[in-house]
């Protein structure tokens, strides 16, 4: 059921064209509360051009991009913090709205960062980093979640529980997601919708439905296409920060 | 007490100091020293017009400085010159107007010195009830948009995304810039206001470790600064403008003292 105030964003034939060149083109899609759709598609292809046409960082679109909630979380997929700046963890986290002491430390501590909450961003290595990026975009509990590449650089047993920790908070916020990720895995594990992009949509549906797509296969190989569909998700433990095993 | 020059002088370089603290601190930050380099420049022009129609310098200041901010936006938008050259276009095609208005001007006798660099016995009590409300009023409105401000200073697409609306915030902040280059024009000179922006800030920059805490110690920066500056001023009759810049750079020495000692450490 998807009434309409369950929508958070809707792109009609968005599309954003620079230099009289296309970065994206005809891109329909939308966002509701408590789905996560995931857009995939190879370097270049306009992923992160469409997510922040999506979020309204562009002025200067065509088609139409609407934006129904102004709680808003975003991962940027690049961000360089200046080193003029001296800037904290802790000032960071509270860098677009003012938060609780209490809930700056509870989202720290979920995507396993509240040790690093004095240190100076420019000290943090990547993963370190993308994990203080998250919590931040978490913590202000938005209605809609943009996370551009959210797991980039951290390390492997950490990309499985913050991906786990992504969908638990799509259930519990109830609220929107938009991801990009290049692990199919991931998008087969906790996706309710896949768009497939290659500049424009090549083609878009469950998760299943893209796996078994003549276009999909064309644009990412068969292989790719039998990680899709062989897919089934049985998890039985949660893998905690340290990289223990906890049975469920 | 205020018919004392010095007073007059004293009072007028603290008020000035706290505005420069935290707008500095937002000019290191964005990398907008030449951007102030500009404004200031195009202030003698403003100035200019201030005597020639008769009218308060720290007003026409103003107008004139908010006019140059708003052609150079237009400007960035209409050419495809790097920000830089067009600062420079603005720059010096103001000061050399105003320069030349200047000579037109041969009824009126300027004191060019002064403009430049600063005159502590320019300073009325005018010019002080001008600083001590347009200053203040500077700060309570940078307070109110300093969280669009920071978070697009930060990320631009961060702060837009999550809807803190960053244009807005960096044109108001662009007529904060004018308003304190008005109404210190006349203490620091059109030379040396983005010295007294930055320096203090450069400074706090090095012994701080958070942002609340650079634009304190910018502002404690800039206080020391006038203090240090306006008695070596009245002490050995110097320019008040060099004195006060000269102090700070004297503070901005001892603080990389600080950062040497905290590399040690590390080390």
């Amino acid at each position: 059921m998807s009434s309409n105030q369950n929508i958070l964003v809707k792109l009609k034939q968005a599309g954003l064209r620079i230099n009289n060149k296309w970065l994206v083109k005809d891109v329909s899609l939308q966002i509701e509360k408590g789905k996560i759709v995931t857009l995939i598609g190879p370097n270049g292809s306009g992923k992160s051009t469409t997510a922040k046409i999506a979020l309204g960082i562009y002025k200067k679109i065509n088609g139409e991009a609407k934006k129904y909630t102004n709680k808003v979380g975003y991962v940027p997929q690049k961000i360089s913090i200046d080193w003029t700046l001296p800037l904290r963890v802790s000032n960071f986290m509270v860098l677009t709205e003012n938060l609780k002491e209490e809930t700056i430390n509870d989202a720290l501590s979920l995507t396993g960062v509240i040790h690093l909450k004095d240190k100076n961003l420019g000290d943090l290595s990547g993963g370190e980093f993308q994990r203080v990026l998250l919590a931040r975009a978490i913590s202000k509990k938005p209605e809609l979640l943009v996370l551009d590449e959210p797991v980039q650089g951290v390390d492997f047993t950490g990309e499985i529980a913050l991906y786990e920790l992504i969908k638990k908070i799509s259930e519990e916020l109830n609220c929107g997601i938009l991801l990009i990720s290049h692990d199919l895995h991931t998008v087969m594990s906790a996706t309710d919708h896949v768009v497939c992009l290659n500049g424009h949509v090549c083609c878009s549906g469950s998760p299943i439905e893209v796996a078994k797509n003549n276009e999909y296969k064309a644009l990412f190989g068969e292989q790719a296409s039998q990680i899709l569909s062989r897919y089934e998700h049985r998890h039985d433990h949660i893998h905690t920060n340290e990289g223990k095993i906890k049975k469920n | 007490m205020l018919d004392d020059f010095f007073i007059r002088a004293l009072i007028a370089g603290l008020g000035i100091a706290i505005v420069t603290g935290p707008l500095g601190c937002f000019v290191i930050w964005r990398r907008l020293s030449y951007f102030g380099d500009t404004l200031a420049h195009s202030a003698l022009l403003g100035v200019t017009l201030a005597y020639s129609l008769e009218f308060n310098i720290a007003i026409s200041v103003f107008i004139i400085s908010s006019l140059i901010a708003l052609i150079l936006i237009d400007l960035q938008k209409r050419t495809n010159l790097p920000g830089d050259a067009l600062l420079g276009l603005l720059a010096h095609s103001s000061l050399a107007v105003g320069l030349v208005v200047i000579g037109f001007l041969t009824f009126i006798r300027f004191d060019i010195m002064g403009l430049l660099f600063g005159d502590i016995l320019a300073v009325t009590t005018d010019d002080i009830f001008i600083i001590w409300i347009g200053g203040p009023l500077i700060l309570i409105i940078l307070k109110l948009i300093w969280k669009p401000l920071f978070a697009s200073t930060v990320n631009y697409e961060l702060a837009e995304a999550e809807g803190l609306n960053p244009d807005r915030a960096k044109a108001i902040f662009t007529i904060l810039m004018a308003g304190i280059i008005a109404i210190s024009i006349k203490m620091v000179g059109l030379l040396l206001i983005t010295g007294m922006l930055i320096i203090p800030a450069a400074m706090a920059r090095n012994i701080s470790s958070s942002p609340q805490m650079m634009v304190i110690y910018s502002v404690i920066g800039g206080l020391l600064s006038v203090i240090l500056g306006l008695f070596t001023s009245l002490e050995f009759n110097t320019a008040s403008g060099p004195s006060i810049i000269a102090a700070a750079l004297f503070l901005f020495i001892l603080s990389l003292l600080k950062i040497k000692q905290s590399i040690k450490l590390k080390n």
